[in-house]
């Protein structure tokens, strides 16, 4: 869809919204609206698009109270924020938005999480993403770094930009809006997500990237928008395995979740987000048991997230049952530069071969 | 034999008050701090049950000062019946005596160790003489005692005793000064204010320092005194039993009737032949043995319970809930009085009450005050029967949160009062778990819990309506305003809404450029006559229509409009101002009107 295709559904989308609640008004009924309900209860599997997506259980917004009917406020102030925006060709960050709200009186927002929410909220409604209405995250996307080329349409014009050549030691950053860059080439295998930057230095220290041909994304903990959807492109557009490698712990196998199945807060957009193809590579709990690596006692909080993982849909595999339950018995975790304690070299030449070759990687 | 000779000389006999320097925590004097608390409540326990005798309202006053290092003297004076000069000695210095220790009723002080024990206390911590004046009527001369103990022998040691100039017609008045820290003066004004709570018929005033406080009476009814009954044969021990046959002169039959309460000519037959004895038997002649079958067999034949009603004096469900009121302000309280019950032979009753919001604080535990014979129990919380029941209560079916105890804003009152409470010790701080009391007190908690639950369910709904009042007239028309502005289309009018949600009148005010205006809508579907009450900083000089009666009080100008308004219409009144303040509507039930102010 072109930038003035998605600036019009938005606009249309969101007028419609408040032209539904004027209706309802001027035909003296109370104004509402309904949407998804956003919990780990409402999410499906799509079969066509092979990721998790939002059920049919929606509720009522109705506003006969207080709280409601401050929604409702809350969300027309900001359709009528964006529609000023769209009109006058700007953008903001979510947290410029925030601040901005400070005016709205009664509309405005207690915390940015709730203006986040919201607007994620009419995301769905409108079935258009946030870009659309000229709204952007302020953190700046992860890294990435590997045999690839792209060219990137930034403010100085067009520039093509090769990941391993171009780029300083750090790696290209991923930008705000990944709609914006057109993938040209590669040399790649295979693509590794990383969760912590020791361990995405350590791949680039040891020329991984070189002798394996891969391309190394810095996911940052949990990923960005950006960052996943530049995966999702990396995947579709040249069909590369994604491998994603995380510390052994609950908190991190909700990172892989997020990048392969989408995450609860954005089924809305899984299909532009959500990599389905991504494997889990590690670290495995068994890989903490066959390695012997050093290890922390699961805390009260992780042993509730594993067991909040039995029941999430997303991890409803008889592989991650299988990790999930050892790991329960074992009662360790262990974070993926505990490798360090067999040498630097040990996770370069030695496990990370042993488990691509294991998965038919290389 | 050499040995035992060695030991026989150093064998002797104890003397109590030995016994008790040597055991101060069983009296409560195991701290400085617990000391004053200890002093002051038999003090007050004493003061209260001798008016009650005299029927009197008591005036109970309370000093407390610093003298010296760490040294505090502690005076108590009461308007009681005052105590007969022969007897003050006694009273005051010497352990174990008392005139209500061996009387079955139900009484503050009981084992008559209390006040002697803080004269013990002060003799051994500072050596001063404890000093007492007494009256005991206009006619008689007032007496003052220095007085001590001689701890060997247990005895009174008057130190001095003369007749005293004193202006109180009658009472008495106590000056103690020991060892001691005021660091429990939180716990001893909780204390006083929650013996004020369940006596409301007592003013006491405390003078601690320079601070002063007042507990006020709220009641002028003096409480019944409770009278002593005889003991119930379900209720006795051995030993007791074996002095008592010692001391009669009767037959079997007649010691039983007319020692014991609630037993006539055939019970007492029904008793002496399951034990096997002859009624015609001289009590005064039974052996031990004997005496062992006939209390087995006191104890398997039915006896209907003692009578209670004399003997106990409950506080009442009026004057618990005026007691609550008058110390804690509090959205809602309700008290139960239970019928009376008995254990083992004693009679009991117990008395419970629940308070809820206003002042209490919202967040932590519950509250609990627990009082036996109208005296607070001040420590062991966690030890203590009511405690127990507290938290065995399931509060949330009563819509509170809880934690083993009940959370949020809550106080909960239990009063046991009895012939004789079970103490878990003697220092009397805690209820002991018997399954008769334990029963009673869910009973009460129960019953109250209901009660609760219907007041906070109406609330809730009340809660409810004002939410939906302040969306519908607030937060809708504001809506509007936006959406109409967004879809660029005419202002929608919101009040349809408003007069479809809500068969009322609705009043509205708001301030915008210094114009102040009050709106009033019909949708009741009738016409009403109402009056508009405003209250507010303006003066509404220029108000039209006209108010028909404006007054000032301290720059607060109330404002009171009639109108006479037809249904499906509104009322207008603007003028120039600032807003802010008081609005309402009068001459309509509260189910039927509501009130909003636009601006906050």
């Amino acid at each position: 869809m072109s930038k003035e295709e998605l600036e019009k559904k938005s606009m249309v989308a969101l007028l419609s919204i408040a032209s539904a609640w004027y209706d309802q008004m001027k035909a003296g009924e109370i104004p509402s609206i309904s949407l998804p309900t956003r919990t780990k209860y409402n999410i499906e599997y799509d079969d066509t698009s092979e990721v998790w997506k939002y059920g049919d259980k929606e509720s009522m917004r109705t506003a006969a109270s207080a709280k409601s009917a401050t929604h409702l406020l809350k969300m027309a102030y900001v359709i009528g924020f964006v529609k000023q925006q769209l009109l006058e060709n700007r953008s903001s960050t979510l947290r410029e938005m925030y601040y901005i709200s400070e005016g709205w009186k009664r509309a405005k927002f207690g915390a940015q999480e709730e203006s986040n929410f919201l607007i994620e909220d009419l995301e769905i409604i409108s079935e258009v993403p946030r870009e659309g209405f000229h709204l952007h995250p302020e953190e700046n996307g992860a890294s990435i770094y590997g045999p690839m080329r792209i060219r990137e349409e930034t403010r100085r014009g067009m520039r093509a930009i090769h990941c391993q050549d171009d780029v300083g030691q750090a790696g290209y950053t991923i930008p705000n809006n990944v709609e914006n860059i057109e993938f040209v080439d590669h040399d790649a295998k295979f693509v590794i997500a990383l969760e912590t930057g020791g361990m995405y230095d350590r791949l680039i220290e040891n020329g991984f990237d070189e002798e394996y041909n891969a391309i190394l994304v810095h996911l940052k903990g949990q990923p960005a928008r950006s960052t996943r959807r530049m995966l999702n492109k990396i995947s579709t557009t040249w069909n590369l395995p994604v491998m994603v490698f995380t510390d052994g712990d609950p908190w991190s196998y909700r990172i892989f979740a997020s990048v392969a199945y989408g995450a609860i807060k954005s089924a809305h957009m899984s299909e532009l987000l959500a990599t389905p193809k991504a494997q889990f590579l590690g670290l495995q709990p068994s890989d903490i048991r066959d390695y012997n690596l050093p290890s922390d006692k699961l805390s009260e909080k992780d042993v509730e997230a594993l067991n909040s993982e039995l029941t999430d849909p997303r991890f409803a595999t008889d592989y991650w049952k299988k990790q999930i339950n050892l790991q329960l018995e074992m009662g360790l975790k262990s974070e993926q530069q505990a490798f360090a304690a067999r040498g630097l070299d040990f996770v370069t030449k030695k496990y990370l071969p042993g488990r691509l070759s294991e998965m038919g990687i290389i | 034999m050499v040995l035992a000779d060695e030991l026989a000389k150093q064998q002797r006999s104890i003397s109590v008050a030995e016994f008790f320097e040597k055991n101060k925590h069983l009296l409560g004097f195991d701290s400085p701090t617990r000391g004053v608390i200890t002093t002051i409540k038999e003090a007050v326990d004493n003061a209260l049950d001798a008016c009650e005798e005299a029927q009197v309202l008591p005036d109970i006053f309370i000093s407390i000062k610093k003298t010296g290092n760490d040294i505090f003297r502690i005076i108590v004076e009461d308007n009681g019946p005052g105590i007969v000069p022969a007897q003050v000695p006694f009273v005051f210095g010497k352990l174990l005596y008392g005139s209500r220790f061996h009387q079955i009723r139900q009484t503050r002080g009981q084992q008559g160790i209390g006040i002697s024990a803080a004269v013990l206390y002060a003799q051994l911590t500072t050596g001063v003489p404890t000093i007492i004046i007494s009256r005991t009527g206009p006619k008689e001369t007032a007496h003052r005692f220095e007085i001590q103990i001689k701890i060997e022998t247990n005895e009174p040691d008057i130190i001095l005793q003369q007749p005293f100039e004193w202006d109180r017609i009658h009472g008495t008045r106590v000056q103690i000064e020991f060892k001691s820290t005021m660091s429990a003066k939180k716990k001893l004004l909780e204390y006083l204010k929650y013996t004020s709570v369940v006596n409301p018929h007592a003013r006491i005033r405390v003078e601690l320092d320079d601070e002063a406080f007042t507990f006020e009476r709220v009641s002028q009814d003096v409480i019944s005194c409770p009278t002593a009954i005889q003991q119930h044969p379900h209720g006795i021990e051995f030993g007791q039993l074996k002095r008592m046959a010692a001391t009669s002169e009767q037959k079997l039959s007649d010691f039983l009737v007319e020692t014991f309460s609630r037993v006539g000519k055939k019970t007492a037959q029904e008793m002496c032949g399951k034990a096997g004895l002859k009624g015609t038997a001289k009590v005064k002649g039974l052996s031990s043995d004997e005496l062992k079958t006939l209390l087995a067999a006191m104890q398997a034949v039915v006896v209907p319970a003692p009578p209670t009603t004399q003997c106990l004096s409950p506080i009442g469900e009026e004057l618990i809930r005026r007691g609550l009121d008058k110390e804690f302000q509090m959205d809602f309280v309700a008290a139960r009085t239970r019928p009376s019950s008995v254990y083992s032979g004693h009679p009991f009753m117990v008395e419970a009450a629940i308070g809820y919001g206003g002042r209490l604080p919202f967040e932590g535990n519950v509250i609990i005050l627990r009082f036996a014979n109208r005296v607070p129990l001040m420590y062991q919380q966690g030890a203590c029967v009511i405690t127990q029941c507290v938290a065995n209560v399931n509060w949330k079916i009563y819509n509170l949160s809880q934690q083993g105890l009940p959370m949020g804003p809550v106080l909960i009152l239990v009063h046991v009062a009895s012939t004789n409470v079970p103490f878990t010790s003697e220092s009397k701080d805690a209820i002991a778990g018997i399954p008769e009391i334990e029963k009673e007190i869910m009973l009460a908690l129960q019953d109250l819990g209901r009660e609760l639950k219907i007041f906070l369910s109406r609330r809730d709904k009340n809660k409810v309506a004002e939410d939906r009042a302040r969306a519908v007239c607030a937060i809708i028309p504001e809506l509007a305003a936006k959406v109409s502005e967004i879809v660029e289309k005419p202002l929608i009018d919101t009040s349809p809404i408003e007069g479809k949600l809500m068969h009322k009148i609705i009043a509205k005010k708001w301030t915008r450029d210094e114009k102040v205006t009050i709106e009033v809508s019909n949708y009741t579907g009738h016409e009403e006559e109402i009056s508009v009450y405003d209250i507010s900083s303006d003066n509404a000089a220029n108000a039209a229509p006209k108010p028909e009666f404006v007054s000032e009080v301290d720059g607060q100008f109330t404002k009171v409009w009639k109108a006479t308004i037809p249904p499906q219409t509104v009322w207008l009144v603007s003028y120039t101002g600032k807003g802010g303040g008081m609005l309402d509507i009068r001459g309509i039930e509260d189910t039927k009107k509501m009130v909003v102010d636009l601006d906050v």
